[in-house]
C-alpha cells in the first residue's frame, strides 16, 4: 500500500466525494481518487462499474446531457472543475477516447489538424508534423499516409479508433483518458498503441479505463477497481495482482472468478 | 509542464466570447417565431379594435346573414353567410379529401415499395406546391366550364367546383401527413402481428391504424386547416356571391375571400377596413386553435 | 387475436388484394390531376410562350404582349423576402437543433413555427398591411410586400435547415466538444458543412413557395398593372402570381391563350424549384459520408 494515497495537493486531478447519477438512478458515488501528474492510472471494474461515467464527469461532458447529475469536486491541476466558467479550455487539456470510434465526416488530414486549427494553429508547416506525429503514435501512419484525402467516417472501424486516439493526441494534452480503447483494433496494433502509451507517460498523465485486467497490469502505475458504483480499492497495481488487496472483491475480479 | 498554464486556465477566450454571441444571436432566431405571431395578433387586432370596440356585437356579427358594408345608408356586418360559404366549401372538400388522401396513406406507406413509392411520394409533393393561384384559375377555366356542361347549371363557379379545388390542394398535405404517421408505427408492432399469420391488410387493419390513430387524426385537422384559410382559390371558384347555399351548385363567398376581394377598396381605418381586420382575428383565432389541437394529438402519440 | 384459419386464407388474399386495388385507384385519382392540369396548361398555355412573351411589357390594357415586368417583380419579391428569412430561419433553426434546452419555452416557439405555417395566408396580408405598410410607414412596397411572404414562409426555412441539422448524428458533436471545441466550433466546422446541401434544399423549397403565393402581396406591394419597372424596394411591383389572377379575373375581353400563358409560367417556375428540390434530395441521399 505504500504510495497508494497521495495528497490531493500535488495531484494532477483530485476526486473528492464524487457523486454520479443519471435521473434517479446513480451511477456512480462516494469516489475518492488522486491522479498523479505524469503516470499511467488504471481503471478496472465489470461492465456498469461507472466507469465511463467517471470520466465524462472528469471532462464536464454533463454539460451536454441533462439527465446527468453530478455532485462532489473533482480539482484538476488544482482547480476545482465545478466552477468553472470556460469548460472548452478544460476540455481542450483532456484528451479522450471513447470505446465507439468515431471519424469525423471529413478527411483524415482535417481530423488530427482540427483540435490544433481550433486552438488558433494556421501554419500549414506545422500542422502537416502534428499530423505525421499524431498518426504515427496512434499506429495509423503508414496505413493512411497515401490517402489522407479519404474521409475518416469511412474508414475501418479500427481505423477510426485510431484516428480518435491520434486526434486525442493532436490536442497535446495534459491528461489522455482512454475508454477500452482496444475493442475495436486488434492485437498486434493493440501492443503497438501500448507501446506509446507507456512513452506518452514522460508527457502526459494517463487515465486507462479497461475491462481488460491484463493491459491495465501491462501499462498501468496505479489501479482503481470500480464495482457496482464505487470504487472498491485503488493501490500499487502489482500489489493488486499479488493478492496485497483490502477488499477480497478485488481480488475475485482480478482472478477472474467474475466479471 | 502544466503547472506554468495554471494561472490562465478558466481565463474566458475570444472562442468563448464569440460562442456566447452566436449564441444570442441564433437565440434571436428562436425567439422570432413567437415575436411574429404575437406580432400578427397585435397588429391584426390594433387595426380592427375600434370596430370591436364600438360597433361591434356578437349576435349582428355571427348571427346575421347580411354582409353589407358598402351600403350608403345603413351598412351591416353579418359575417353568417360568409361562414356557411367557407363552412360548406371546407366541408364538401374535406368530404373528398379525407377518404383518398387517406387511401392514398395507406397505399403508400404500405402496400407501394420501391421506385413506385418514390414517384408517388414526388407526385403528392409536387401537387402539394402548385400555388393557390393557379388552383383557382384551374377552377375558373377548366372546371368552370365542365360544371356547366356536365350538370347542366348556368354558372359553374359554385361549392362544387370550390370543394374539388379546395379538395385537390388539402390532399397531398393530408396524405403525406398521414402517411408519416402510419410509418411511425414501429415495424415490430407489424412483425408481432404477421407472425400470429395475418394478412398485410389484417395488419394494417387491426394493428398500424389504430396505432396511427392520432397521427391521422391530426393531419385531418390540418388538411382542415389549410381548407379554411385558403384564399385565392376560393376567391376566383366559389362564384363570390354572398349566400347561404342549399345545394352544391350555388355560389358562395367565403370568410377569405371577402378580405382579398374587399380590402383594396376601403378607405384605412373605415368601419369597412377595421370589420375586414375583425374577420382576421377571426380566421386566426380558429386557425391557432386548430393548430394547437392538431399539435397536442399528434405530440400525444410521441410521448406515449 | 386470431388470424387466418386455414380455410380463410382465399378470403384473406381476396380481401388484401381488393384493397391494394382500393387504394392505389384512390392515390392515382390523387395524383392524376397534377397531370391532367399541367397537360391541360401545356396545350392551352403553349402557344402563347414566347421569348418575347418573357420579356416584353403588357399592352392594350394587358390583353396582349408579354409578362416581363410580373416577371421581374416577382425576382425582386423572392430575392428580398430570401434576404430576410433565410438568415433568420438558419438562425432559428440553429437555436433549436443545437441550443435550445428541452422546455417550456422551446415547445412554445416550436407551436408558434407552427402557427406561422398554419395562419391563412389573408391573414398574413392583413398583418403585412398593419404592421409594414401601416405602422412602419414603409407604404406599398416591394420591401413590404417581401417582409410579409418573409414571415409567411420562415417555417419553410426551419423545419428543412433544422432537419438536415439533426440528421448529422450527434456522435459527431460529441467527438467534437471533447476536444475542446465551443458549441460554435462545433457547429461551424462539423455539423454545418454536413447540412449545406439539405439547407440549400429548404431554401429553394422556400423560393418556390414564395413565387407562387398572392394573397400576401395583393395590398402590401404588389400592384394590378404599372408603366414602369421597380427601381427599389421601396416601390410598388407587378408580380406573376397577381398577375395571373389580374388577367384571368379582372380584364374584360382577354384572349384565352394569355392567362393560360401566365399560368404555365408561373406553374413551370414553381414545378422547376421544387423539382431541383427533390433531385438535391436524392442526391443528397445517394452520397452517404457515413
Amino acid at each position: 500500500m505504500v504510495n497508494a494515497v497521495t495528497t490531493g495537493a500535488d495531484a494532477k486531478v483530485s476526486v473528492r466525494n464524487l457523486e454520479i447519477a443519471y435521473g434517479d438512478a446513480t451511477a456512480l458515488s462516494g469516489v475518492d481518487l488522486d491522479i498523479r501528474e505524469n503516470e499511467i492510472f488504471g481503471v478496472i471494474g465489470p461492465a456498469n462499474a461507472g466507469k465511463t461515467s467517471f470520466l465524462k464527469a472528469l471532462n464536464r461532458m454533463d454539460m451536454f446531457n441533462p439527465e446527468m447529475k453530478v455532485g462532489g469536486d473533482i480539482h484538476f491541476s488544482g482547480r476545482n472543475t465545478r466552477g468553472l466558467r470556460n469548460v472548452y479550455a478544460l476540455r481542450r487539456r483532456i484528451g479522450v477516447v471513447f470505446p465507439l470510434p468515431v471519424g469525423l465526416p471529413m478527411n483524415v488530414y482535417d481530423n488530427v489538424a482540427l483540435a490544433p486549427r481550433l486552438g488558433g494553429q494556421r501554419n500549414r508547416a506545422e500542422l502537416d508534423v502534428i499530423v505525421e506525429r499524431c498518426l504515427r503514435r496512434a499506429a495509423l501512419w503508414d496505413e493512411v499516409k497515401d490517402r489522407l484525402d479519404t474521409l475518416g467516417s469511412l474508414l475501418s472501424g479500427g481505423q477510426q479508433q485510431r484516428l480518435t486516439i491520434a486526434r486525442a493526441l493532436s490536442q497535446q494534452p495534459e491528461v489522455l483518458m482512454l475508454d477500452e480503447f482496444s475493442i475495436a483494433v486488434d492485437p498486434v496494433t493493440t501492443m503497438r498503441i501500448e507501446d506509446v502509451l507507456k512513452q506518452l507517460r514522460e508527457e502526459m498523465t494517463i487515465i486507462l479505463v479497461t475491462n481488460l485486467v491484463q493491459q491495465a497490469r501491462r501499462l498501468a502505475d496505479r489501479t482503481a477497481f470500480f464495482l457496482d458504483g464505487r470504487c472498491v480499492e485503488i493501490g500499487v497495481t502489482e500489489d493488486l495482482f499479488t493478492g496485497e488487496v483490502r477488499d477480497q472483491r478485488t481480488r475475485d475480479y482480478v482472478e477472474g472468478r467474475f466479471g | 509542464m502544466s503547472r506554468s498554464s495554471v494561472t490562465d486556465f478558466d481565463r474566458r477566450n475570444r472562442d468563448w466570447y464569440i460562442d456566447r454571441l452566436v449564441q444570442a444571436v441564433v437565440f434571436i432566431g428562436g425567439i422570432s417565431a413567437i415575436v411574429f405571431i404575437i406580432g400578427i395578433f397585435v397588429f391584426i387586432t390594433r387595426e380592427g379594435f375600434s370596430f370591436i370596440a364600438t360597433e361591434f356585437d356578437v349576435s349582428g356579427f355571427f348571427l346575421s346573414q347580411n354582409w353589407r358594408p358598402t351600403s350608403e345608408s345603413n351598412p351591416t356586418y353579418g359575417i353568417l353567410a360568409l361562414v356557411a360559404g367557407t363552412a360548406s366549401v371546407t366541408g364538401l372538400a374535406m368530404l373528398v379529401a379525407i377518404p383518398f388522401s387517406l387511401g392514398a396513406a395507406i397505399f403508400i406507406a404500405e402496400f407501394a415499395t420501391g421506385r413506385v413509392r418514390e414517384v408517388l411520394k414526388i407526385l403528392v409533393e409536387l401537387l402539394a406546391a402548385i400555388p393557390s393561384v393557379v388552383w383557382g384559375f384551374i377552377g375558373l377555366s377548366i372546371m368552370n366550364p365542365l360544371i356547366i356542361e356536365w350538370f347542366n347549371v348556368p354558372v359553374g363557379l359554385n361549392v362544387l367546383n370550390a370543394g374539388i379545388i379546395l379538395g385537390l390542394m388539402a390532399a397531398p398535405i393530408m396524405t403525406s401527413i398521414a402517411e408519416d404517421a402510419l410509418k411511425a408505427v414501429p415495424d415490430r408492432y407489424r412483425e408481432a402481428a404477421e407472425a400470429m399469420g395475418a394478412t398485410r391488410w389484417q395488419v394494417i387493419a387491426k394493428v398500424v391504424l389504430p396505432a396511427a390513430k392520432n397521427g391521422l387524426l391530426g393531419a385531418v385537422l390540418l388538411g382542415v386547416g389549410r381548407g379554411f384559410g385558403e384564399t385565392m382559390a376560393v376567391l376566383m371558384a366559389t362564384g363570390h356571391s354572398v349566400n347561404i347555399p342549399t345545394s352544391i351548385f350555388d355560389s358562395v363567398r367565403a370568410l377569405t375571400a371577402t378580405i382579398a376581394a374587399e380590402l383594396g377598396e376601403t378607405a384605412v381605418g373605415s368601419p369597412h377596413y377595421q370589420a375586414l381586420f375583425t374577420i382576421g382575428i377571426f380566421l386566426f383565432a380558429i386557425t391557432f386553435v386548430i393548430n394547437l389541437t392538431a399539435d397536442l394529438i399528434v405530440r400525444g402519440i410521441r410521448n406515449k | 387475436m386470431m388470424f387466418a384459419a386455414s380455410g380463410q386464407n382465399d378470403k384473406d388474399r381476396r380481401i388484401q388484394q381488393l384493397y391494394f386495388v382500393l387504394f392505389g385507384i384512390m392515390t392515382l385519382l390523387l395524383v392524376l390531376p397534377v397531370l391532367i392540369i399541367l397537360t391541360t396548361l401545356v396545350v392551352k398555355g403553349g402557344p402563347a410562350l414566347s421569348i418575347d412573351f418573357l420579356f416584353t411589357k403588357p399592352t392594350n390594357g394587358m390583353t396582349a404582349g408579354g409578362i416581363f415586368p410580373a416577371l421581374l417583380g416577382t425576382i425582386w419579391l423572392v430575392l428580398v423576402a430570401l434576404l430576410f428569412s433565410v438568415p433568420l430561419g438558419v438562425a432559428a433553426a440553429i437555436y433549436l437543433s443545437e441550443y435550445a434546452p428541452e422546455n417550456v419555452f422551446t415547445r412554445i416557439i416550436n407551436l408558434a413555427i407552427i402557427n406561422l405555417a398554419g395562419v391563412p395566408s389573408i391573414v398574413h396580408a392583413l398583418f403585412g398591411v398593419g404592421a409594414f405598410v401601416i405602422f412602419f410607414r414603409f407604404g406599398t412596397s416591394i420591401l413590404a410586400a417581401s417582409l410579409t411572404l418573409g414571415i409567411m414562409t420562415l417555417p419553410v426555412v426551419i423545419v428543412a435547415t433544422r432537419e438536415s441539422l439533426q440528421a448529422v448524428p450527434q456522435a459527431f458533436r460529441e467527438a467534437c466538444w471533447n476536444m475542446g471545441a465551443t458549441r460554435w466550433q462545433t457547429i461551424r466546422r462539423v455539423v454545418l458543412p454536413n447540412a449545406v446541401t439539405g439547407i440549400l434544399t429548404g431554401i429553394i423549397l422556400e423560393v418556390s413557395r414564395t413565387a407562387g403565393e398572392t394573397a400576401p402581396i395583393m395590398f402590401t406591394g404588389a400592384a394590378f398593372f404599372l408603366p414602369f419597372l421597380p427601381q427599389g424596394v421601396l416601390d410598388q411591383t407587378m408580380a406573376l402570381s397577381l398577375h395571373l389572377f389580374v388577367v384571368s379575373t379582372q380584364v374584360p375581353d382577354m384572349p384565352e391563350h394569355l392567362p393560360f400563358g401566365v399560368a404555365l409560367v408561373l406553374i413551370g417556375i414553381v414545378l422547376i424549384m421544387n423539382s431541383v428540390s427533390i433531385a438535391l434530395r436524392m442526391y443528397l441521399r445517394g452520397k452517404k459520408k457515413w
